[in-house]
C-alpha cells in the first residue's frame, strides 16, 4: 500500500480545447490535510474533480488508493466514491429532505442496516458537527455555517477514507469559519482519513493544514508547508498570502493600450 | 452580399445540428433512464412519492378544467346538434369527443404546464445548487434516484387524469345538456352507453395518454437535467418544457389519430 492515498501525475486537462490544467503533479499522504490554494480560476476545483472521477483527464494520471481514476469503469468509480466524501461550496444540502434525512441518505442508499442504527448513527454524526438539536430542521432553516457543518456530517457519514472540501470557508462569518477549521482538523484525524481543502482563504487554511500546494494559471507554482510558504520570497506567493492586489497576477485584465483605447470614438 | 448570405447560411445549418445534437443527447437519456428505472420499482416509496407531486396534486386544475370543457361542449354541441334534430345524441357526443381526444391532449397540456414546468424546475434547481453532483459523489447515480421515479410516476399518473379528465367532462355536459337545457336523462345516458365502445374508444385514449405521459415526462426531465446550472438557464429550460411539450402532443397526437383511424 502506497503512502499516498491520491497521486497525480502529469496531469492535463482542457475544457473547450481551452487548457486549463497543465502539467500538474501533486502527492496526498495518508492521515494529513493538504490545501490546494490559488485564485479564482487557476483550477483547483476542477483538480477535485479529476480526484472524484467527475471529469476524465486529457493526458497524464490521477491515482486514488493505487487505482488510475479515469481507467475505472461506472461501476468502479462508484465503488471508489463510496470510500469519499466530498463537501461543496454552498453544501449541496438536498433541500426536500429535513437535515436527519440529509445525513441518513448515504447510509440508507450504501447499507442495509436497521433504521435504529441508522437514526444512532446520525445522531452520532450530528453531535460530532453540534448539531444533533437541529436533526428535525430544513436546510432553508439553517444558517450557512450550520448547512456546511450538516454537509460535513453527510460526507463522513459512511468513514471516507478521503474526504475533499471544495470552499469550506466561502461566505462564512469568522465564527463559523473557525468552528469549520476546527471540525475539518477533529474529523480528519479522529477517522485516520486524508484530507484535500481547495480554499483561497490563506490565514484559516495555514491555521490548520499540513501541506500546501499553490496553483496558478493550472500549473503548480509553489509547494511547502504553512511555515516555508508564509516566508517564502517566490512573488506569486509573496502576493497571494499578503493578499497584494498588483504583481505576478496584475490587477487588470487584458486589454489594449489605455490612451489608444480612451481615443477611438466608436466601437464599445 | 456573398459573405453574409454564407454566414446566414451557416447560422441555420450551426441551428440544425445543434437541434438535432439536442434530440440525440434526449433519446440517450431516455434509454438512460429506461435502463437505470429497476430502483423506481424495488423501492416503490420514491415512485409513489412522486406521484403524489405530479400526479395528485396535478388533480385540482385537471378536474376544474374538464367540468368548463365538458360544460362547453355540452352547450356547442346542443347548438349544432339540435339543428339536426339529433339533441338526443349530446351526450354521445360529449364522451367520444372527451374520450378520444380532449382527455387525453387537453389533461396532457394541463400536465406540462403545471408538473412539467414543476418537474424541469426542480431538476434544474438541484443541478444549479451542485445537489445532483454531490449524489453523484457519494456513488448514487442521479438518473436512477431523481429521474426515474419521477418518469414512471409521470408515466403512471397522466392515463389516471385524463381518465379523471374524461369522467368530470361528461358530468359537466351532464349538467348543462340535462338540468340546463333538458334533454331527457335515459337518453343522455342510454345513447352514450350504446356507442361508445371499451375496445375502440376507450383503450385508443388510454394508448394516447400514455403515449403522452412519456412524451411529456421525459421533456421535462431533460430540459431541467440539460439546464445550465444558472437562473437563466432553469428559466429558459422551463420555458421550453411548456413548448416543447405542447407541440409534442399536437404531433404525437396526429400521428396516434391517423394509425388508429385507418
Amino acid at each position: 500500500m502506497s503512502d499516498n492515498i491520491v497521486e497525480i501525475s502529469d496531469l492535463n486537462f482542457a475544457y473547450n480545447d481551452q487548457p486549463l490544467l497543465r502539467g500538474i503533479d501533486m502527492l496526498f499522504p495518508r492521515g494529513k490535510v493538504v490545501a490546494i490554494m490559488g485564485g479564482s480560476g487557476s483550477g483547483k476545483t476542477t483538480t477535485l474533480r479529476l480526484i472524484g472521477g467527475q471529469l476524465k483527464p486529457n493526458s497524464g494520471t490521477v491515482r486514488v488508493d493505487g487505482k488510475v481514476v479515469h481507467e475505472l469503469g461506472s461501476d468502479g468509480i462508484y465503488k471508489m466514491r463510496r470510500k469519499m466524501g466530498m463537501l461543496f461550496q454552498f453544501g449541496a444540502l438536498f433541500t426536500d429532505l429535513s437535515v436527519f434525512d440529509n445525513v441518513a441518505f448515504p447510509m440508507r442508499e450504501h447499507t442495509d442496516l436497521p433504521e435504529s442504527v441508522i437514526r444512532d448513527l446520525v445522531l452520532l454524526k450530528l453531535n460530532a458537527v453540534g448539531l444533533r438539536g437541529a436533526r428535525d430542521l430544513m436546510p432553508a432553516e439553517l444558517s450557512g455555517g450550520m448547512s456546511r457543518r450538516v454537509a460535513l456530517a453527510r460526507a463522513v457519514a459512511l468513514d471516507p477514507m478521503l474526504i475533499m472540501y471544495d470552499e469550506p470557508f466561502a461566505g462564512l462569518d469568522p465564527i463559523s469559519m473557525g468552528v469549520i477549521v476546527n471540525l475539518i482538523r477533529r474529523l480528519n484525524d479522529a477517522l485516520g482519513a486524508t484530507s484535500i481543502v481547495v480554499t483561497h482563504d490563506v490565514h484559516e487554511a495555514f491555521s490548520f493544514v499540513d501541506y500546501v500546494y499553490f496553483v496558478s494559471a493550472g500549473q503548480v507554482v509553489a509547494e511547502g508547508t504553512p511555515k516555508d510558504l508564509s516566508t517564502s520570497a517566490m512573488p506569486y506567493v509573496h502576493q497571494f498570502v499578503h493578499g497584494e492586489a498588483d504583481g505576478p497576477v496584475p490587477f487588470h485584465y487584458a486589454a489594449p493600450d489605455y490612451r489608444q483605447d480612451m481615443l477611438r470614438s466608436t466601437h464599445v | 452580399m456573398f459573405e453574409h448570405l454564407t454566414a446566414t447560411l451557416r447560422g441555420i445549418g450551426h441551428r440544425v445540428i445543434d437541434r438535432i445534437w439536442h434530440l440525440g443527447a434526449g433519446a440517450r437519456f431516455f434509454l438512460h433512464t429506461l435502463a437505470l428505472s429497476g430502483e423506481s420499482f424495488r423501492r416503490l416509496h420514491l415512485t409513489i412519492r412522486e406521484i403524489y407531486f405530479t400526479g395528485v396534486l396535478s388533480m385540482v386544475i385537471i378536474l376544474v378544467s374538464a367540468l368548463f370543457v365538458g360544460m362547453v361542449l355540452g352547450l356547442q354541441g346542443y347548438n349544432t346538434l339540435q339543428k339536426y334534430g339529433s339533441a338526443d345524441a349530446i351526450g354521445v357526443l360529449v364522451a367520444l369527443s372527451l374520450v378520444r381526444e380532449l382527455g387525453p391532449v387537453v389533461t396532457a397540456l394541463l400536465f406540462a404546464g403545471r408538473a412539467g414546468t414543476a418537474i424541469t424546475a426542480e431538476i434544474g434547481l438541484m443541478k444549479a445548487t451542485e445537489q445532483l453532483s454531490a449524489m453523484e459523489m457519494m456513488a448514487v447515480s442521479p438518473i436512477a434516484r431523481v429521474v426515474a421515479p419521477r418518469f414512471w410516476a409521470g408515466v403512471f399518473s397522466m392515463p389516471l387524469l385524463s381518465a379523471l379528465f374524461s369522467m368530470m367532462g361528461v358530468f359537466g355536459g351532464f349538467l348543462v345538456a340535462v338540468p340546463l337545457i333538458g334533454i331527457d336523462n335515459g337518453a343522455f345516458w342510454s345513447q352514450m352507453q350504446a356507442n361508445v365502445d371499451w375496445n375502440v374508444d376507450i383503450a385508443n385514449g388510454l394508448i394516447k395518454s400514455c403515449v403522452f405521459g412519456v412524451a411529456c415526462t421525459i421533456i421535462a426531465l431533460f430540459e431541467g437535467y440539460d439546464a445550465p446550472p444558472t437562473a437563466e438557464g432553469v428559466s429558459r429550460a422551463t420555458t421550453r418544457t411548456v413548448v416543447n411539450s405542447s407541440l409534442a402532443v399536437l404531433g404525437l397526437d396526429f400521428v396516434l389519430t391517423s394509425f388508429m383511424i385507418s
